[in-house]
Formats: structure tokens, C-alpha cells, sequence
């Protein structure tokens, strides 16, 4: 592993000077579960590592039922899942977050971290979309917000500009009828890479047999995680029906734009996707009415 | 000599091993663990190229780093000879084995070695690998068996030639040899058979996944003597490949072996000893060098990837009168793949009366093959498994039945000539029949059972065994196979049992090359076996000791008058009339005469000096093993993703000396081979880099993806075994992809013919 | 680059030692503290041989940095037996069978600590799916869940 100085920034604005001074020989380090294996394989040679988790607004967390949950960046997923407030006001989220590698790996990865790691395959970033997730950017000129879905540009690569990073994630609270589900598919049953993961959410009219709107997010089928406006223009305004989700389905499957890589075909990844589209939504479905759905 | 209903003292009970608190408080030291003082850290540079040859290596900048103390390169080794080493019962060709652990003048594999250094730190040393200047004129690889055997295939070795059904030929070829085992007449069986099914199977390279890298600390030190400390399945193995390597007398190489984090067979070639040994030469210090992970998957010794053909026709009665196979065996960079352990292995669970075995060794751009858990059977047996499964389904005859009817017995042939002794087959089989497992119906959709058998022939090989005797009647028993399981406690057990001592007094120690006599490796599922014969022998040797001494002690205490010498004669007492029994010596001849173990052993210095017991096996009545497995899994009809659901595997251990530990070596393999069934392989990019070589990717079974893992030990005692062990490592490993695959058929209706069964391959079979 | 001065504690002691910042955590308690109980498996958080207790988290000390310990707490294999009586989690493992070769049992013994600690009554299901990010290559898992399962009833009642 190459040399290299570590810092631990005690604020934002520390970080962000620190980050701006040495450009792209400097990366934050939160959980450091992609930034350590990176460094030691030599995929990235950094002179700096900007530790954050010692600055409160990226290691804390807090929820109320009115303003939704704002998630620190540096934030490790057992401390979320662990949240029993949190875990139940927002179980489809919960679904990625216990997924993600296994205990060990939970017990210092970050939601944060995962979204600027920016894989296409990332567990986190598809039920982030479907949650209508916003990302808090700080930055030398001070700071900006963007919706989740338009953070990743292709594999690897993100918006985060030169000094910039990712404060914190914030979520709106739960609309009544609101419903999410995460699933992915892995060989395994832990510890593997997303072949395929779909987050889905619903909102349901007040008979909760109709979807008002829909959120269905693909990962792992393109460049970047897909927000896929076409499945959720099938369901939404409609009621219910094996019908609409299989429409949803197809609109998904024609949305991916998948790779045949040593993971997984391009056959299989656009069958999954159907597969897995209509397994969430179903799942999300169930949430909004109520319903437990236990995670995968 | 092993009785099947004898009741025992120890054997057959379960005590806690003799460094069980070392391992579970983390003190026991390991190879890696190892500390020497002014000790240097030793990492190697790897060809980056499947096939290329080497033009220049430059390593001065490497050695101006502050920090490096020596840099080495082909050119510090001695030239290897072209010639055969016998390493105990293993063979090696001298130049093959050291071109694998340091390129000549070609790189064969990404990963094979060209050069090494040794630096203050680790991470000196590695940034010292990236100074090394190396030239490569790239060459096109030959990386699947198949393309490797064409006419057209690049050629790894030029001067390589077939040697075709044991005769060297003039063909130069990627294939390095060319066998064939026959038994009656094929052509004739298949015209007599009712039905016929022939089939052809895939498999994919696979790595024993010990999760313990390779490691090596060696110590070249001015005398000109070379110390090794190493995590290895046996010391002395690794000290005669070295000696061979470097050009040392072995008298001149002590090996010392390290607790072992496990092996399965890829501890035994060396990598990294001569490397760090020389590297030590050369820095006057010594060196210790641990592989990645990355380099155990590039650059050890992984088993083959396989094309096998099977052929097998029955009678409607359910006999099956031939069988033909064609093992084509990818052997890495250099020959020697496990294809003939795979011939003799394929049709052994059935007495069939035509037999022709095909069997095909071919070198590949891919790192040198070694043994893995019943080397070249498992790969055997998802072929012949699979076809016998359609064959009984075809016949209308449970798969269990059509095993009854074919079973292997004592007398009976194998394709590769000898005949079975006393064997346990037939006894898995109707374990398996009368199981509740099997009774049990498998409801529900999408489910299937499955059920395999499988062989492995164990070996024998040698070992030694001291014991030395304590004043409190306690014994040390000194030896040398490395614990990886739990022998430590299944040899000690034998010795307890053999001189009527409590297991807790028998203290083992397992010691190197200079501790004590020539012990072959810790593999071929003959510790136990072997070990503990020898264990047994040294035991005997004792008592032998003890009752000499206490005949003489009685003779000479016998204070009667003699009227001559004919009737002296006739009372003298001699070790043949000390009886032994339950820990207690008695004259036969003097019932006022006894002597407890513990008192002789603290008179010893009174009656003669120390007792020390020995003994050296090479004991011949190896029992074959032999595997019945029961699997039902579930399969996502939309996914392809196989659950294993229940898995019972039922084996003829002989004796189980210690039942947990035996049990312990059912559930490990069995496990190993339903990673092997369902997602372990090697992927490989068309320039021949292994595109997944990390447990991210290369998937091996966690605890969430199995469930329990019931096991049956069949005891049918070996003959040729004072306690009728049989060797148990290996055999369960054979049966378990074939014993998926028929489950998968089970549930789905569709037959795997590649492994692994990986999701996406079931899906595609699904989709069809 | 000079070394940094890391003050942290392990198994209950004031440690400090110098590090250079790229030395995981795992490399300092192995190479620099004589505390090689806790393995080296694939150093990319993908076996668990590593696993310790951060602060009472259970982490791959692989993927911390040693920097990173500077006020914390860590807890290794070596702090877990009382002088002369192991803990009930070694004493199962042996009694179990739990381990053959040994190399990963540290590792398990740590996460299961960590997964009494938090569920002192877990389910079958519950030791496998805390579990999953520790691989063992020889027992198949079967006598470490057995283990740990026994290990959860005696410290229970304890």
C-alpha cells in the first residue's frame, strides 16, 4: 500500500479545505470497508485520507415522524438498523442496510460511503431512489442539495466536484400508504455483489388498492443505478393488479441496460430484473397496506 | 486382528484435544505467526502474463530502496536437473517443481513467479516489486483442456512430448500423457446392454480454499545450514523438495512445521521455502514471505478444470455390464494432474465386468495443479454419478436400488487392476435405504432429492513414532503429522488404548525433521491410519520394554533353591509369561507377582534406564473408503438459486477413534463439495487472468447458505488396522456434486452437465 | 512519512505504539504487538479471521486503519479467557469439535461474543445469519453452530 497521511477532520469545513488543497490525491474515509481494500490493491493511490467520523454532522443521526430521518454520511449501517425507531418507520431501507457485506462489515460500512463508491451495483443507492433520498454536498463554495438519483454518473465516478463531499443523506418522512421493499439477487445468501437489486416504493390512494406513485429504482443492470419512470408510469393511477406490477415488470426489464461480466450474464440480469421488480413492488405493496414483510 | 464388537477404553470417545487451549486462546503459533530476531519480509513479483517468455529482468532500482536487503531472481538458484526425485512415496521431476517456485526463461501462468525480495517491512518490500524492470515477449495461452489438446494449441513446454499409454513418443503436444485402465471387453458389454446412456460434463477449476495463506520463514544461516519454519501437511516432504531445489543434502535442511490453518492437500508442493531461503542467503538474515490472497488464488495449486465423457449400458435387470469414461484433466503449467486418481476412483462404487478408462493429463496457462481432497474424484464422480442417476430412471429402479444391485464388494475388481479386500460399500447403501432421511417424503414444489456414492482409495505411506516414558507413568508421544484436525488427539488415543493408560497421559508433541524419523505427509487420509499404527507399534514396543525388565526383575528375585539346572530352566520367568491387562502387569507363573504401569514407570531408573517405545509403519492393508450422500435441495424456478435443504452423508469409516473429529472430516468435505456443486470456479478473461480471485468472488459456502450437516459413520472394520481405521478425510468430498446435480434433476427436470450449478447456468437450463 | 503516536486500549490496558497511518489495525496487533492470535485470512474483509471488537462492534480489523483506534477500545482473543478457566465460548468450541485446523476459530470466537452480548438467546438462524462474514474451510459449520448455541444456554444461566 502506498504511504499516506490521515487526518481527522473535526468539521465540515476542515474536511473541506483539506479536501480542496490536495484535489485527487485526497478521499474521505468513513467505514473505509471500499477505501482500504481499494488502497491496498493499489486501484487508488492517495497521498491524504480524510477521516470524518469524528465530525457530528456525518456521524449522527436523527429522526422525527415530520421531518423524515437525516442520516450522517459517515454513518455505520448496525447504528441505523439498531435504531428501533428508525428501523420501523423505514423497514424498506432497513432491507439494504442489513445486506450489505456481513456483521463485520455493517459494523463500520456507511450508507454515505456506499452511495460515493458510486458501483452500479451498490446495495444502498436503489432504495435510496425509492425513498426520494436528497444529498447534502458540502463544498469550498459552501453547500448544495441534489436528489440521490442524480449522484452517480457512471462506475465509480459521482458529482462530488474538487473539495467537495457528502455530509449527510435526508429523507422525507413517510407519506400515509407509503410502502418500500429492497431485494437483490446473489448466489450466496451474504457477503456477495448484487447481480441484480430493485428498490421499489408505492404510494397507495386512501382504499389502498390504487398506486398514486411509484418509485422503481434498478440496480446493477447500467453504468449507474436507474430511476425507471416508465415502470412507475404503469402502475401509477391504477389499481392494483398481477397485470400492472407484470407491466411495471417489463418496463424495468426494457429500462436495464445490463453487462455480461464474471457476476452474471446480460440474459440473466434482465431476467432477474423482472423477477426482482415484481417481488418489491409486491413487497412494497404489502408494506403500504400494513403488512409485514420480513428482510431477505 | 480389528474386532468388530470389542469394547474400548478410549477409542470411540470423544475427549478434548491435547492443544485445544492453545487454538482457542489464539496463542498456538501458526506459520504466519512466526518471529525470528532482525527477521526481513519477503514478497514475490509475479508474471502478469498467462504465457510469455522472459527476455531481461532488472532489479537495480529495486535494490537501491532503502530498506531492501536483497533481491533475487532465476539466477540465484541452482540450475535444476531434468531428472525424477523420490520425496518419500511422491515423485517429482527436480526441473518442473523449481521452474514452478522461480520462472526460468518463461512465465506459464499469471502469478508464476520471476523474481523476489526481502525488505525491512512488507510494505517496503512491496514497493520494491514495483522497481523490478521485466521484459515479456507475450504469448498467446492455451486455457481451456479442450483448445490445449487441439493440434493448433500454443505449446507451454517445447520440449514436451506424449507419452502415450506409458510409452514416450515423438508428439509434441500439450498433452503430457495419455493412460488407459481395461478390464473384459466394452465393445461386447454395450452390444449385451438394453440401454445405453452417454453423456459429456464440464467442470471448473476449483481451490481447496484453506483460509490460511502460505506462508514460509527460513534461516540460511553461515554454516551453510538452512532452518524452514512453514504451515505445512509435512516437514520432511517440504525438506527434500528443498534439498532438491537448492542443491543441499537433506542432512543440511531442518524443517520445522508450524500449527497448519489448513491444507486439503494444497500444502505439500512448496512455494514459497526456497524462495524466502534463498532470498535469507543472500541477506544474511532470515526471511518470512505470506502470500495474499490474490496470489493463493493465482499462483498455488488449485485442482483441475475437466471434460469428461461417460458411457455406461445395463440390462433391464438393472446390471450394469459397461462402462467406458474419457477424463480429460487440465494439469496447469506443468504435468501432473490428479487424472489417473480420477480413472481408478470413477466406476470403483460398482462391480462392473467391462470397464475402459480413458484418462487424459493436459497443461494449460494456469497455475500447476495440486491435490485437493481426493484428488481428481470428485470431478470423476459428478460424470459417472449423474449417468448412473439416469440409468436407474431410465430402468425404473430407485437410485439407491441400482446401487444395490451393482455394489462394489470384497473380490471384486477395479478398473485399474486390484481387487477389493474387506470394504465397506454395500453398508452405505443399505444405511442410506433404511435412513429416515430417505423415508421421509420431500414435499413441496420446486424440491428434489438426490443421492451419490463415491470411492477413494487412501494411502498408507510412512511415519514414525517415539515414546518416551515419564517417572509418573505419564508418556510423551513424539511425532511428526501436523495436526490440521484433530490427530494430535485420534493418535494419542490409540496409544492410551494400546498401553491401558488414560488418554490424558498420553501427552503428544508433533516435531520436524530433526525430532524425529522420516513421516510422510498429513493427507491421503492415512494419520489416523498410518499415524496411529505406528502409535500402536511404539506402544507395543513399551509394554515389550516393561515386561522384559519385569521378568527379569521376578526371575531374579526368586529366592526358591533349584536342584538343577533343567528345573531352574523350567521356573524362569521370561517376558512371554507377564501378561498385561487394564493398566496392571502380572507373572503367569507367580500370581504374587504384579506391577501397576505407573510403578514400573517409577522405578525405571532402577530397572534399567529409560523406557522409550518406537516404532515405524508403512503398513500395507490400506482400506478403501467409501461414501453413500443424500441431498434434497429446492431451486427458484425464476432465479435458478439451489438451497440446500437437508444433506445426510453416510461413510465406511472402519473405526471411528475419535467420533467427532471423524464426523468432523465428513461434514468439512461434504461441505467443500457442495461449494464445489453450486458456485466455486475459477473465471478466467481470454488473456488468461483469473478475473475473481478473492472470497468475494470465488464463493464458498458461509453458515448461512447450509443447513446441518447429518453424518452416519459405518463402521466395518479394516482389516489391515490393529483398530480397523480406515482413512476418512477424503472420500466426502467425492459424491457431493453429483449428488446436487441429481437432486436438481429431481426438482427441475433438467440435467446439470457443468459445474458449477451456479444460478445463472440452472436459469439458463430453466429458460431452454 | 513519520510514524503517528496511536494511545488506545486493548483488552482492558493502555497501549500505545507508533504506526505508519497505511497499517491496518490487524498488521500493528500481528506485526508490532505480538498479538497474533487474531489472523490473517484475506485482508479484504471477505473471511472475518480478523474479527475483533471495536468499541464492542464487531469489525474485520483488516479494514481499520490503526490510526483509526486512537481513543478507543479493542478486544482481541487474547483478553477473552480468565487467568486458568476459559471462556464458556472456548470450552464449547473444544467440547464441540468446533474447530479443526484452528486458524478461523478466533475469529468465530469473537463475533460470537459479540452476538451473545447483543442476543443472548439467538436461533439457529440468528447464529448463521450473524456468522456469515466468518468463513470456516474445514468443520461445514455444523459443530460451530452447535457451539455456540451451547455456549449461549450455559452463559444464560449463568
Amino acid at each position: 500500500m502506498q504511504a499516506f497521511d490521515y487526518v481527522a477532520a473535526q468539521t465540515v469545513d476542515e474536511a473541506v479545505s483539506l479536501l480542496a488543497a490536495k484535489g485527487a490525491q485526497a478521499r474521505v474515509l468513513a467505514g473505509g470497508t471500499d477505501l482500504i481494500v481499494q488502497l491496498r490493491e493499489g486501484r487508488r493511490r492517495l497521498d491524504l485520507v480524510v477521516d470524518v467520523k469524528k465530525i457530528p454532522e456525518v456521524s449522527t443521526l436523527s429522526y422525527d415522524s415530520n421531518n423524515g430521518l437525516q442520516l450522517g454520511a459517515a454513518v455505520p449501517c448496525y447504528k441505523i438498523y439498531g435504531d428501533a425507531t428508525i428501523a420501523r418507520a423505514y423497514p424498506g431501507l432497513m432491507d439494504a442496510f442489513t445486506l450489505v457485506g456481513g456483521t463485520q462489515i455493517q459494523g463500520r460500512a456507511s450508507v454515505g460511503g456506499n452511495l460515493c463508491n458510486s458501483s452500479p451495483a451498490a446495495d444502498t443507492t436503489p432504495t435510496l431512489i425509492a425513498h426520494r433520498a436528497t444529498c447534502v454536498i458540502a463544498g469550498p463554495t459552501g453547500r448544495r442539495e441534489i436528489p440521490v438519483e442524480q449522484f452517480c454518473t457512471g462506475p465509480g465516478r459521482n458529482v462530488l466536484g474538487n473539495g467537495e463531499f457528502l455530509v449527510a443523506l435526508r429523507f422525507p418522512a413517510p407519506p400515509q400508504n407509503f410502502g418500500a421493499h429492497y431485494l437483490r439477487f446473489i448466489p450466496r445468501n451474504e457477503m456477495d455483489i448484487a447481480v441484480v437489486g430493485v428498490g421499489s416504493s408505492v404510494v397507495l390512494g386512501a382504499d389502498r388498492a390504487t398506486v398514486t406513485a411509484a418509485r422503481i429504482s434498478l440496480g446493477a443492470v447500467a453504468p449507474t443505478p436507474l430511476l425507471v419512470d416508465e415502470a412507475a408510469e404503469a402502475l401509477i393511477g391504477k389499481p392494483i393488479s398481477d397485470q400492472t406490477i407484470a407491466q411495471a415488470a417489463a418496463a424495468a426489464q426494457a429500462a436495464a441496460r445490463p453487462i455480461s461480466d464474471m457476476r452474471g450474464t446480460i440474459e440473466q440480469r434482465r431476467h432477474l430484473t423482472g423477477v426482482l421488480t415484481r417481488r418489491t413492488l409486491q413487497g412494497a405493496i404489502a408494506r403500504a397496506r400494513g403488512e409485514r414483510v420480513n428482510h431477505a | 486382528m480389528a474386532e468388530a464388537t470389542a469394547a474400548y477404553k478410549v477409542i470411540g470417545t470423544r475427549p478434548i484435544r491435547p492443544d485445544g487451549a492453545d487454538k482457542v486462546t489464539g496463542r498456538a503459533v501458526y506459520g504466519g505467526d512466526m518471529r525470528l530476531t532482525g527477521m526481513l519480509h519477503g514478497k514475490v513479483l509475479r508474471s502478469p502474463h498467462a504465457h510469455a517468455r522472459i527476455k531481461s529482468i532488472n532489479t537495480a532500482k529495486a535494490e537501491a530502496l532503502p530498506g531492501v536487503k536483497a533481491v533475487i531472481t532465476v539466477k540465484d538458484f541452482p540450475i535444476a536437473e531434468d531428472r525424477m526425485a523420490n520425496l518419500g512415496e511422491m515423485a517429482v521431476n527436480v526441473k518442473l517443481l523449481s521452474n514452478n517456485v522461480m520462472a526460468a526463461d518463461k512465465a506459464l501462468y499469471k502469478g508464476h513467479p520471476v523474481a523476489a525480495v526481502a525488505a525491512t517491512s512488507a510494505h517496503i518490500a512491496e514497493e520494491a516489486l514495483g522497481l523490478i524492470e521485466v521484459e515479456y515477449e507475450v504469448l498467446p495461452p492455451a486455457l481451456h483442456v479442450l483448445d490445449a489438446m487441439k493440434e493448433t494449441a500454443p505449446l507451454l513446454h517445447e520440449s514436451m512430448t506424449t507419452t502415450e499409454l506409458g510409452q514416450k513418443t515423438e508428439k509434441h503436444s500439450n498433452i503430457a500423457s495419455h493412460l488407459r485402465f481395461v478390464l473384459g471387453d466394452p465393445a461386447q458389454g454395450f452390444r449385451d446392454a438394453d440401454i445405453v446412456i452417454e453423456r459429456e460434463f464440464e467442470t471448473a477449476t476449483v481451490h481447496q480454499g484453506y483460509i490460511e495463506p502460505h506462508n514460509a520463514t527460513a534461516l540460511w544461516n553461515e554454516d551453510g545450514h538452512l532452518y524452514i519454519w512453514t504451515s505445512t501437511q509435512g516437514a520432511f516432504v517440504v525438506q527434500r523438495q528443498a534439498a532438491e531445489i537448492l542443491g543441499l543434502p537433506v542432512s543440511q535442511v531442518s524443517v520445522t512445521p508450524c500449527e497448519i490453518g489448513g491444507g486439503f492437500g494444497g500444502k505439500i508442493s512448496v512455494y514459497l521455502e526456497p524462495v524466502a531461503a534463498v532470498l535469507s542467503r543472500k541477506a544474511g538474515r532470515p526471511v518470512k514471505i505470506i502470500m495474499s490472497r490474490i496470489e493463493e488464488f493465482e499462483a498455488t495449486g488449485p485442482t483441475p478444470a475437466s471434460h469428461i465423457k461417460v458411457k455406461m449400458g445395463a440390462k433391464k435387470d438393472g446390471s450394469i455390464v459397461a462402462a467406458e469414461a474419457s477424463l480429460m484433466y487440465e494439469a496447469g503449467a506443468f504435468p501432473g494432474s490428479p487424472v489417473g486418481a480420477g480413472c481408478m476412483c470413477i466406476f470403483s462404487p460398482y462391480a462392473i465386468p467391462n470397464m475402459q478408462v480413458d484418462g487424459y493429463d493436459v497443461v494449460v496457462n494456469k497455475p500447476k495443479t495440486a491435490a485437493y481432497r481426493a484428488p481428481g474424484a470428485t470431478n470423476a464422480a459428478f460424470a459417472s454419478e449423474t449417468v448412473v442417476d439416469e440409468l436407474a430412471e431410465k430402468l425404473g429402479l430407485d437410485p439407491l436400488e441400482i446401487r444395490r444391485i451393482n455394489g462394489a464388494k470384497e473380490g471384486d475388481r477395479r478398473v485399474d487392476g486390484p481387487t477389493f479386500p474387506r470394504i465397506g460399500y454395500m453398508e452405505t447403501v443399505h444405511a442410506a435405504l433404511e435412513h429416515e432421511h430417505y423415508a421421509t417424503p420431500l414435499n413441496g414444489p420446486n424440491r428434489g432429492r438426490g443421492v451419490a456414492s463415491g470411492f477413494w482409495f487412501n494411502v498408507g505411506f510412512q511415519s514414525s513414532v517415539v515414546i518416551n516414558v515419564n517417572a509418573d507413568g505419564t508418556v510423551a508421544l513424539v511425532e511428526g503429522s501436523t495436526d490440521i484436525g484433530g490427530t494430535r488427539a485420534s493418535i494419542a488415543m490409540q496409544a492410551a488404548e494400546t498401553l491401558g493408560i488414560p488418554y490424558e497421559d498420553v501427552r503428544p508433541t508433533v516435531v520436524g525433521t530433526d525430532g524425529i524419523g522420516f513421516t510422510d505427509v498429513t493427507g491421503g487420509s492415512r494419520t489416523t491410519f498410518a499415524t496411529g499404527y505406528a502409535a500402536h507399534e511404539a506402544s507395543l514396543d513399551v509394554l515389550r520394554q516393561m515386561k522384559e525388565r519385569l521378568a527379569r526383575r521376578w526371575d531374579g528375585e526368586m529366592e526358591k533353591e533349584f536342584e538343577g539346572q533343567a528345573e531352574r530352566e523350567m521356573a524362569r520367568i521370561t517376558p512371554d509369561d507377564v501378561t498385561y491387562t487394564n493398566g496392571v502387569f502380572k507373572c503367569a507363573k507367580d500370581a504374587g507377582k504384579t506391577m501397576t504401569f505407573k510403578e514400573i514407570a517409577a522405578q525405571m531408573a532402577r530397572m534399567g534406564g529409560p523406557i522409550t517405545g518406537r516404532a515405524t509403519s508403512q503398513p500395507r492393508g490400506v482400506g478403501g473408503a467409501f461414501a453413500t450422500h443424500i441431498v434434497d435441495v429446492e431451486v427458484d424456478p425464476d432465479t435458478g438459486k439451489v438451497t440446500i435443504l437437508r444433506y445426510t452423508a453416510i461413510q465406511d469409516v472402519g473405526r471411528a477413534i475419535h467420533p467427532s473429529y471423524a464426523e468432523g472430516q465428513v461434514q468439512g468435505g461434504v461441505v467443500q463439495g457442495i461449494g464445489w456443486a453450486l458456485n466455486e470456479e475459477f473465471v478466467y478473461n481470454d488473456n488468461g487472468n483469473m478475473v475473481n480471485s478473492s472470497f468475494l468472488d470465488y464463493r464458498m459456502p458461509t453458515t448461512l447458505d447450509l443447513p446441518m450437516i447429518d453424518t452416519v459413520l459405518v463402521e466395518v472394520p479394516n482389516p489391515g488396522h490393529p483398530y480397523g481405521v480406515r482413512g476418512v478425510g477424503e472420500v466426502p468430498i467425492v459424491p457431493p456434486v453429483a449428488a446436487v446435480a441429481n437432486a436438481i434433476y429431481k426438482a427441475t427436470g433438467k440435467r446439470m452437465t457443468q459445474a458449477p450449478m451456479s444460478p445463472g447456468y440452472v436459469l439458463s437450463k430453466l429458460l431452454e | 512519512m513519520p510514524k503517528v503516536h496511536v494511545q488506545t486500549r486493548i483488552n482492558g490496558e493502555d497501549i500505545d505504539f507508533l504506526c505508519e497511518s497505511r497499517q491496518s489495525l490487524l498488521e500493528v496487533l500481528r506485526d508490532d504487538l505480538g498479538l497474533t492470535g487474531t489472523k490473517e485470512g484475506c485482508s479484504n474483509g471477505n473471511c472475518g479471521a480478523c474479527s475483533v471488537l471495536l468499541d464492542g462492534v464487531l469489525v474485520d480489523s483488516c479494514l481499520v486503519l490503526a490510526v483509526e483506534t486512537a481513543g478507543k477500545e479493542v478486544a482481541t482473543i487474547e483478553g477473552l479467557a480468565s487467568p486458568s478457566k476459559l471462556h464458556p465460548l472456548q470450552q464449547k468450541f473444544l467440547e464441540h469439535a468446533a474447530l479443526q485446523c484452528g486458524i478461523c476459530t478466533p475469529g468465530f470466537i469473537m463475533a460470537a461474543k459479540a452476538l451473545l452480548v447483543k442476543n443472548p438467546t439467538p436461533t439457529e438462524h440468528e447464529v448463521r445469519y450473524w456468522l456469515a462474514g466468518n468463513l470456516c474451510r474445514c468443520t461445514g459449520y455444523d459443530k460451530i453452530v452447535r457451539a455456540v448455541l451451547d455456549a449461549a444456554t450455559v452463559m444464560e444461566k449463568a
